[in-house]
Order: C-alpha cells, then structure tokens, then sequence
C-alpha cells in the first residue's frame, strides 16, 4: 500500500475519519470496561455524569482543566515549530516552585503587585528551564526530547529535595510540604461561592493570546516556517536557531502557568504530588486541539472531563481509573492517523 | 581511599552488570529500530508492560522462560501497533511513540488493578538465581562479576553478539541498514522497506520488553508501579552514546551502571550520608544528558531516521 495525497478533500473526508476515531476509542474503552466486569453502558454514563452532571462536576472539570490549557499550550507552541518539549511537567514544577518560595511572604511590596510579579517570574523561571535544552539542541545537536525527558526526573528529585531540606514546613506535621502562600498571593475566585479561580481565565486569556501571537505576528508565521521546513526557513533569512530558542521561552513559561496556577488558584502550597502528570497530558491536550491554540481549550476540556468522570466512575463501578488514561491514549493514537487520513488516500499497489 | 577500593571489588562489577542487564536489552531493541530508520519513543512504555507480563506470567504459573517469551511477545505487540502507524502510514514518530508508551503504562496499571484488585503489596515470584559457570567464576575479580550472574544476564550478552552479527554479517542485516540510511535505494533493490521497518520495530520492540521483565523477574522479583522509573529513557541516550553500534553500547551501559552501582556504595559512606539521597538520584539522568552532550556534535545518526518512506514519492 501506498499514500496519495488528496487535493480537495470533501466535508465527508474532513469529518469522517476524526469522528470514527471518537467512536472506535468509546467502544475500546467499553470492552475494556465490560473486562472489569463492568456495564459499559453504565461506565460510560457514570463518566459523563462525573465530568458534566451537576455544577460540582462542571466547576471540578473546568478546575482540572485549567492546568491542562496552560501545558496544552506549551506543547501546542513547541510542537508547532517542531521542537519537542516533552519536558513540561519540570517547568509545570519550576513555576509552582518559585511561587511557593516568593509568595510565602518574602515580598516587602504593595499586595496588588505580588499576583502579577509571581506569574512573571514563574514564566521566567519556566523558560529558564527549558533554555538549558534549547541551546544544549542549537550549541550542541543534542535532541531535545531525551534531554527535556531527563530534565523531569532531575527537576522533581530537585523539588523534593528542597521539600524534605529549605522548603519544608515546620508546621507541616513532617510531610515534606511547602509552607502555605500569604492571602495576597492566592488567585481568588471567578464567582464568589463557587470553587473556580481566576487561574482558568488567565488560562483561557493565554490561549487567545498565543492564538494572536500565531497568526498575527512575525514570530509566528517564523515558528510555523522552522516547523514546516527548516532549510526552507533558513533560505528564506529565518535565523532557525533563534527562532527555536524564542519557542523554547514562550513554551517553558506557559508550562510554569500551570504550575503558579495550580499553587496560587488551587492547592496553596507545594507538595510532590502537585501534578499528577499534567505535563504529559498537555501533549494529548495539544495533538487533540491539532495544536491550534484555540483548540486547546476545547481539548483541555475534553481530557479533563475523562479524568474526572473516570475518577468518579471508578468510586461507583469499581473499575479502575486508569480506564482514563488509555482512552486518551487511543484517543491521541487513532486522532493522528484519523488526520492523516483526512489528507491522503489508501492505495493499494 | 574507600571510594577507589570500591573499584576493585567483584562485587562492585557484579551490581554494575545486574544494573547494566536491563538497559542492555532495551538499549539493543532501541538501536534495531533506529538502525532501520524508526525512532521508538514506546520504550519507556514497552518496558513497563514487559516487566508486568513476564512477572504477572510467572506469578500465574509458567516457568521463568515462558515468563520471558510472554514479554517479549507483548512487547512485539506494541511494537506492532507502533510500526503499523509509524511505518506503512508514516506519523509523527515522536506523537505515536508517546502515545505508545502511554497506552502500554496505562494498560498494564489497569492490568494489575484488574489481576490483583485486594493485594497492598505485590506478591514476589522465585526468581532468576545466579549460575555460577564453572571454572570461569573462579577468575579473580572477572569471574565474580561477570560469570557469577543470572542466566537472564547472560542471555543479553548473547544477545549483543547475535545482533552485531546480524546487523553487520548478513544481508538481512544490510537491508535493515539500508533501510535506515537510504529507504529509496533498498526499494530500488525490490526489497521491501515497509517490512524491513516493521519488523525492526516488532524485534526492537520484544527486545525492549525483555528488559522491563529482567527487572521484575532477575533483578527484583515483583512488580512496582514507577519501576520502570526513565530507564527507557536513558537507553535512547544510550543509543546514541554507543553510535548505534551494539558493541559500543554495551560499553556504554556498563560504564553507566558502572557509575550508577558506583554511587549507590557512595550513599552507603560516612561522606555520602552527608549528602541528601536526591542527589545521588539525579546522577543516572544527568550523566545521561552529559554523554549525549559529550558524543552529539559528531553523532552519526542513520540518514534516514525519522523519516517516512512512501513508495511512488519522491
């Protein structure tokens, strides 16, 4: 067999394929449920319930969502100029690390500035991160992926170091635990009563912002042209390596988002299981949204109702919630080759 | 000094070829993909379901061997949904990659919730004993540490034989070559590119789970959740550390268990204890992101690798 390109693919060839990929991960996961010993009808039902059946629900998703736009984004950015970050669950650590060490107080100024100065600097201290791979990759060929991946395991004995060392909370009862942001550096709530905080809309605003930055700008148009064709690019007076070091930036600060979000917004201090892997998951987010940054949202949303529905469908049904995880795995599996196939014909030869 | 005599004790190389037995197979695996022009990210994944399924196998009543086949053919299993989607349809081989370790993690947690639903700690298995080979045990230092292991052991040594002969004596090994450094020409020779790949992949892949099961069923006897813990990882660093070459990364792998065996006895020191634990941790990651530093510049990479092959294009 062999690939054929097709010029003009019809609406029934754009939409065919994704949807039959949903459908074949739904019935996947149903078979794996009915292994559990489970009603896939019920299991199905339950996760939706968990995910969208009642306010409480809808607030958990979009809570659980929140981190997931900003990790989404920072691979959605990097895979776009084809730099693979794979590291973001190390920046995701970066930012809430910085948070937890600058926003317990130490700051001597006005408490309006301190929300604002934390979310730079986690940005900063995210993209600091992930410099150290982008230049190992421009100075020296070192393939970004290994050394991002690497970074996560080095990051995280990092933080729990610090935790069981400088940062542990003497009041912390022993548990290798931050001590807990001052008032002025938690994110308040959206809506007051309601358990949503202001770190989803920024995720929301940053999403639009990058979407900006990617058909609106210089820089974008230069990272869509590194990605597509790097000696294309070059030809054409792109420094490519400045452009990969720029991704590299904009890349790490958005993963530190979610984690100065997460500590600000949600948790209020810092613990070693900040992140149950929210780093990795933004890449599904990213392939799902086709990594257009608007997409993310929707994607965001998607993959955090899975969680949440899985986790409250596992309590109920008694099959376990990794039921979550390798839906998402076949979802992003089948959903690149379902676009592949909206593009190029099958032919047999 | 204590650290040097350290050096000089079999039972030091002993560790170091116990750590290193593991990276070695998945280290193979890895280099047979990407000899033939496929980068496989599924390793870290394979390894994790590889380790489960010779264990759960053994656990449930086979004998160690079948435990070890019943691996190696779960991680051909992969290896064949990875080289389906990489190979004949082309994708993105870093998005299929990730989304095969995904699956294969996520797969094999859901596996063991399903097989050992009430258990709190899992249940060990009799596991690979060492094999004393005679007479060659018995050479100082040498024998201890190299002829006083496993049989799991010494089938990786085998192994690396068996794959340079392979790779550089046959033609099979050619065209697999070939297939990584110019697909165009290995098609204009009539042979099949498409299957060369996909089988590189599958045996890669089999490959990569005997070394997830060398963990679980000769290095320890049970299976833990995080076991796995980037060793899949270090081995694509190792690939490229070793050239792709499987004599040379098998250097590899024991120079770095070497120094991993090595600073698990440094903890153990009065100076060591003066250290927090997380650093003696980091140091198999960070001498991984050194040696790729240190060999990048004038890596050799397979010409093709990384790129699809599609007949009729051009």
């Amino acid at each position: 067999m062999r690939l054929e390109a097709i010029t003009q693919p019809s609406l029934l060839r754009k939409m065919v394929p994704p949807i039959l990929a949903l459908i074949t991960t739904v019935i996947f996961a149903s078979f794996l449920a009915m292994i559990a010993g489970a009603n896939p009808l019920s299991v199905l039902g339950l996760i939706l319930k968990g995910a969208f059946g009642s306010q409480f629900a809808i607030l958990e998703t979009l809570n659980r969502a929140t981190p997931l736009i900003f990790t989404g984004l920072a691979a959605a950015v990097a895979f776009r100029a084809k730099f693979w970050n794979i590291g973001a669950e190390a920046q995701l650590y970066a930012g809430a690390l910085i948070t937890v060490v600058l926003g317990t107080g130490v700051l001597p100024w006005p408490s309006f500035t301190i929300l604002p100065t934390l979310a730079l600097v986690s940005i900063l201290a995210g993209a600091v991160l992930l410099l150290a791979p982008a230049l190992l990759k421009t100075r020296f060929g070192v393939d970004e992926v290994v050394t991002t991946l690497l970074f996560n395991f080095i990051f995280l004995l990092f933080i729990s170091m610090l935790l069981e060392g400088p940062l542990k909370d003497p009041m912390g009862m022993g548990w290798p635990k931050s001590a807990r942001l001052i008032a002025e550096a938690r994110l308040p709530r959206l809506v007051d009563g309601l358990r949503l905080h202001w770190g989803f809309a920024l995720a929301v605003l940053s999403a639009i912002g990058i979407w900006v930055i990617q058909t609106r700008s210089t820089l974008g148009y230069e990272m869509r042209a590194v990605g597509l064709n790097k000696e294309a690019a070059a030809f054409a007076g792109i420094s490519v390596n400045t452009v990969l070091v720029k991704t590299a930036l904009l890349s790490g600060g958005l993963a530190a988002l979610a984690g100065f979000s997460e500590v600000a917004g949600l948790k209020g201090s810092l613990t070693l299981d900040l992140s149950p892997g929210f780093g990795y998951t933004g890449i599904i987010v990213a392939m799902l949204a086709l990594l257009n940054p608007l997409g993310v949202i929707i994607a965001a949303l998607f993959v955090a109702g899975i969680f949440v529905g899985a986790d409250s469908m596992s309590r109920a049904a008694d099959v376990p919630t990794y039921l979550a995880d390798i839906m998402l795995a076949t979802a992003l599996l089948l959903m690149v080759l379902a676009i592949m196939l909206t593009r190029f014909r099958v032919v047999r030869d | 000094m204590e650290i040097i005599d350290i050096l000089f004790t079999a039972s030091f190389w002993a560790a170091a070829i116990r750590i290193a037995s593991p990276l070695i197979f998945a280290t193979l695996g890895e280099l047979i993909c990407e000899r033939a022009g496929v980068l496989n990210l599924g390793i870290e994944g394979i390894m994790v379901a590889g380790a489960f399924a010779g264990w759960m196998a053994v656990y449930s009543g086979t004998d160690l061997w079948t435990g070890v086949a019943i691996a190696m053919f779960v991680g051909m299993a992969f290896g064949l949904l990875h080289s389906l989607l990489t190979v004949p349809f082309g994708l993105s081989q870093h998005v299929v990659g990730l989304g095969v370790t995904l699956l294969a993690t996520s797969s094999t947690y859901y596996a063991y919730r399903l097989a050992l639903p009430e258990v709190t700690s899992p249940p060990k298995i009799d596991a690979f004993q060492p094999l004393e080979i005679p007479l060659l045990s018995e050479i100082p230092l040498l024998g201890g540490a190299l002829f006083s292991q496993t049989p799991f052991t010494y089938l990786a040594f085998i192994l690396v034989l068996v794959v340079s002969v392979v790779l550089y004596r046959t033609p099979l090994g050619l065209a697999l070559r070939a297939a990584g450094e110019n697909p165009a020409a290995v098609a204009a020779q009539g042979l099949p590119v498409t299957g060369l790949r996909m089988g590189a992949v599958i045996m890669g892949s089999g490959l990569m789970a005997m070394g997830g099961a060398f963990l679980t069923m000769s290095a320890f006897d049970s299976f833990f959740f995080e076991m796995v813990n980037g060793r899949g990882w270090i081995c694509i660093a190792l690939v490229v550390f070793g050239a792709w070459r499987p004599g040379k990364a098998l250097m590899g792998a024991v120079l770095f268990a070497a120094f991993d065996a090595l600073q698990i006895r440094v903890q153990q020191t009065s100076f060591g204890a003066e250290i927090p634990y997380q650093i003696f941790l980091m140091m198999p990651y960070i001498l991984s992101i050194l040696a790729l530093v240190m060999v990048s510049r004038r890596a050799e990479v397979p010409a093709a690798l990384m790129v699809p092959f599609n007949k009729g294009e051009r």
